[in-house]
């Protein structure tokens, strides 16, 4: 067994560091706040990393099977025997996967926002918020308990709407900010009913324990969860589609996919953590995480997740064709390759080979966090620059950003998997599992990864090559007062993860990461993966064509396609179509009616009930006169009365 | 008809014509009067019920101590021969309306019940047993209320004393 | 006129409470009102002498209620008339609409 305490020191130091920069660093860590931030979280890496080793080489595998341990657990509400919400450890392939993505990302993360943030006014704060967010995620992905997992979930619900409104001055950021929260928020109570049923079911909140019982046909909890039924549906569908929608919200799949384009207003620094390491894979997580009973106990509602991943990926990339914010784009591109990491999940089974979805999708999501916090991070490095966020500014960037321009081509290159990157192998994975297992989804994939070729080129060439920015056309070399590229701590973590996406594909996933546990032998088929490198070289091809050099060649076939083109660079009105629900439906409907019913009818009685008391006081307190003899005629009426009551009537 | 029946029915006339004379007329120390006539008659009721110990507390207690006690408390709050204020009529009314509803209700009770005789021996009230009883401390006994009669006349003794003292002027 | 029993002496303590009811009610004096206490007290008495006479004659329970509450009676009066002396003493009257400063 691991030593738990340095595990639990790792999401700790960066709670530790979220407390003593959010209390103290806007006094005493003015300048050094980002610093200590980073320090704290390269030890966490390092222990991270420590503890990956350990696991996956030591002691986490006995006979050829990786197990579940748990080295910390503390039962925090006991609520009867068996149900209790405890703080726990849970070290299994994906935890600890998730342990070295997270606070890789994350570092990187802080270090770039060393260079970036600088100068920033509330600089201490936003590396709180970060150590708030990190610690978040790090405690979603050991958590040993679904109360636990939930409570961590809002914690990252809560530091991620901290951190897009972090330019709390301005209107659309606030306005993201809190669409961010009201649209997970929304998606938690999905979440929190589905926790319940499968709780209720189960008879535990223990991961370990809820995922046995749940899987093991034989079980009270098993068969009262699959016997009851509310719609045609077994109370365990109902459960797992309902945990499901906490994760699709979180993940921004289709349709509650709307916030993710808008959380783009936080710093982009933030929007790589998001993107690529915390927030939006948690819902892929958690998916993973009750993985077992997904594919042994409810097919359906497993094949429910992988369309919902197919769609949204599909979807998603339409919508980045047309895009010109650059990180809208890249907003988009995410929602597409977490569809994709939802629908390799999908597809799976469980155990030895049918698992190969799973083990996919956990690749995907490790090659993902390189190349996209890459992309996000090689962004903010062009926004940095040009100080603004739309691809007509851009152009020609290719001479001023030289390490930049390298990293952001490796990291598209990575995305629109030519190999030898590391998308590429993922990919492959994910598109073979889709293959052997729902031709429907396969197509669909097929499709996406060309789009996704074509848009990641076209956002590179606007950028990089294309026509020379209109900055510089109008102001000559207005860059030569500029800071340049950006110093040294921009630039590191570009690098380092320039490597990660070249060379994570290389890492025999596996071998570590299946669905059972067991080594899985993921085999390479050449013959297969011609079409989808063949498709994503043309839409690279295609992009270069349009793209590289200024011309016309885009408006004409935005007109051609005139429809389908506003559709998309509309996001297809699915804002539109939630705000008409909303503001029309909602509103007008339920609302309204519901403010007025409060208005009238549930003041109403308060009211009524404190002025009829008002008034019958102030009716009856002449009785109150002091007239002794008055009062002796009352006592004597009623006197009388009770007698007549009692003589004539209770009898 | 027997003398003591002729007796009964002049001591209940007494009583009764006394009470509501006490209880009509405007002149106050005349009202004190009838009050008087009134206790006595219930004592002559007493002596005919052959209780002649409760007789004899009845007019001493009452006759001899409550009404003098009232009668010096009128000296004490009214000018002589002053006529009281009269009730409004509406209030007499209507005060005589509801003591006779319940009158009337009492006395249907009372002659639709039927009272049952104890079979027992029957016990001469006499001085002695009365203050053996009541002295007592076996069962039957009545040592504990006359107890706390006792106290409860010291505490009014006490009370009275308090509430009628003139209170002394604050400057001193 | 028949031989008086039970019932001629319950007629006479309930007409006696009556008229102190009565007389309580529209009297404004407080003396003649405490007047009217004693009669309603001395109507109670006789109830009880009757019960114990006519009923149970075995018991003098009823005597002994009779002599309590002739003494508490005693005491009542005693305090009832201190405090009439001291009302009059404030408000140079005893007429109970004097007496209302105890009100909403």
């Amino acid at each position: 067994m691991p030593n738990a305490t340095y595990i639990a020191l790792i999401p700790l130091l960066p709670l530790a560091g979220f407390l003593m920069l959010g209390i103290f660093g806007r006094k005493y860590f003015k300048n050094t706040s980002g610093v200590i931030g980073a320090a704290l979280l390269l030890i966490s890496t390092v222990l991270a990393l420590y503890t990956a080793y350990g696991y996956f080489f030591e002691y986490g595998k006995v006979d050829g099977v990786y197990q579940k341990l748990v080295p910390l657990k503390y039962t925090w509400l006991q609520f009867s025997e068996n149900v209790s919400i405890d703080m726990g450890i849970i070290i299994d392939p994906v935890s600890v996967m998730m342990l070295v993505v997270v606070t890789f990302v994350s570092l990187m993360v802080h270090i770039y926002s060393l260079g970036y943030m600088k100068g920033d006014e509330r600089f201490p704060t936003y590396y709180a918020f970060l150590g708030l967010f990190t610690f978040s995620m790090l405690g979603l992905v050991v958590s040993s308990n679904i109360f636990q997992i939930y409570i961590f979930w809002e914690l990252v619900g809560v530091s991620s709407f901290l951190l897009i409104g972090y330019y709390y001055d301005k209107p659309s950021a606030v306005a993201a900010c809190k669409k961010a929260f009201i649209v997970t928020r929304f998606a938690d109570v999905g979440f929190l009913i589905g926790i319940l049923i499968l709780a209720f079911h189960s008879g535990t909140l223990d991961f370990n324990t809820l995922i046995t019982t749940l899987t093991s046909p034989e079980t009270e909890g098993y068969k009262s969860a699959a016997a009851a039924s509310f719609m045609g549906v077994s109370a365990l569908t109902w459960g797992l589609a309902l945990v499901f929608v906490g994760g699709a919200g979180k993940s921004a799949m289709f349709p509650l996919h709307i916030w993710l384009p808008d959380a783009m207003e936080g710093p982009t620094p933030v929007s790589a953590l998001i993107h690529a390491a915390t927030m939006v894979v948690a819902g892929v997580f958690l998916v993973a995480r009750l993985f077992p009973v997904f594919a042994i106990s409810s097919p359906n509602a497993l094949t429910m997740v992988g369309y919902v991943g197919a769609i949204s990926a599909l979807i998603a990339a339409i919508i980045a064709c047309t895009q010109t914010d650059i990180k809208r784009v890249l907003a988009y591109s995410t929602m597409s390759q977490i569809g994709y990491m939802m629908f390799a999940l999908g597809v799976s089974k469980y155990g030895g080979e049918e698992g190969l979805g799973y083990t996919a999708s956990m690749f995907h999501l490790f090659t993902h966090a390189m190349f996209k916090a890459l992309l996000f991070l090689g962004a903010g490095a062009v926004i940095h620059y040009i100080h603004s966020n739309e691809m007509k500014d851009m152009g020609g960037l290719r001479k001023y950003l030289p390490v930049t321009h390298i990293t952001f081509l490796i990291a598209c290159l990575a995305i629109a998997g030519v190999p030898p990157f590391a998308g590429f192998f993922s990919k492959e994975e994910i598109l073979l599992a889709a293959y052997e297992h729902n031709t429907a989804i396969y197509w669909i994939a097929l499709i996406t990864s060309g789009l996704t070729a074509f848009y990641m080129f076209r956002l590179y060439f606007n950028i990089f090559w294309n026509a020379p920015s209109p900055l510089e056309r109008a102001g000559g070399e207005v860059h030569g007062e500029h800071h340049g590229e950006g110093g040294f701590v921009m630039m590191m973590p570009l690098v380092l993860l320039a490597v990660g996406a070249a060379g994570a594909g290389f890492i025999p996933f596996g071998h570590f990461i299946s669905s059972d546990g067991k080594q899985l032998n993921t085999e390479f088929h050449l013959q297969f993966s011609i079409a989808p490198v063949a498709l994503g070289l043309a839409g690279i091809f295609i992009a270069m064509w349009m793209y590289k050099k200024q011309n016309n060649r885009p408006d004409k076939i935005a007109a051609s396609l005139s429809s389908l083109y506003k559709a998309a660079y509309h996001k297809f009105y699915i804002d539109e179509i939630y705000t008409f629900i909303t503001q029309k439906i909602i509103f007008n409907l339920i609302g309204r009616p519901a403010a007025w019913f409060d208005k009238n009818v549930v003041d109403g009685m308060i009211n009524a009930t404190g002025n009829g008391t008002k008034d019958i006081s102030e009716s009856i307190k002449g009785l109150q006169s002091g007239k002794v003899q008055s009062y002796a005629i009352y006592f004597l009426a009623g006197v009388i009365g009770l007698a007549l009551l009692f003589i004539y009537w209770w009898t | 008809m027997s003398g003591a029946n002729i007796i009964f029915y002049l001591l209940a006339a007494i009583t009764l014509v006394s009470a509501v004379l006490a209880v009509t007329t405007r002149m106050i120390f005349r009202a004190a009067i009838y009050l008087l006539f009134c206790l006595i008659g219930i004592a002559g009721i007493y002596f005919w019920l052959q209780y002649e110990f409760i007789a004899a507390v009845q007019i001493v207690v009452y006759v001899g101590g409550i009404v003098v006690l009232i009668i010096f408390s009128i000296f004490l709050t009214q000018q002589a021969g002053e006529e009281l204020p009269k009730q409004k009529m509406g209030r007499q009314l209507f005060s005589a309306l509801a003591a006779f509803c319940g009158m009337a209700l009492v006395m249907l009770q009372l002659v639709q019940h039927k009272f049952t005789t104890t079979a027992n021996k029957a016990v001469e009230p006499t001085v002695s047993n009365i203050g053996n009883q009541m002295l007592g401390v076996e069962e039957g006994g009545y040592s504990l209320p006359f107890e706390v009669v006792s106290i409860l006349l010291l505490a009014a003794l006490i009370g009275c004393i308090v509430i009628a003292l003139k209170s002394k002027p604050e400057a001193k | 006129m028949m031989q008086p029993g039970l019932y001629h002496l319950l007629f006479i303590s309930t007409a006696l409470f009556f008229i102190g009811v009565y007389g309580f009610f529209t009297r404004r004096n407080l003396v003649t009102m405490l007047m009217s206490v004693e009669l309603i007290l001395n109507s109670v008495n006789l109830n009880f002498i009757a019960f114990n006479k006519y009923l149970w004659y075995d018991k003098m329970d009823g005597l002994f209620f009779t002599i309590f509450i002739i003494a508490i009676a005693a005491a009542e009066a005693a305090v009832a008339i201190a405090i009439i002396i001291n009302l009059y003493r404030s408000h140079q009257s005893i007429d109970v609409e004097n007496t209302e400063d105890l009100r909403y």
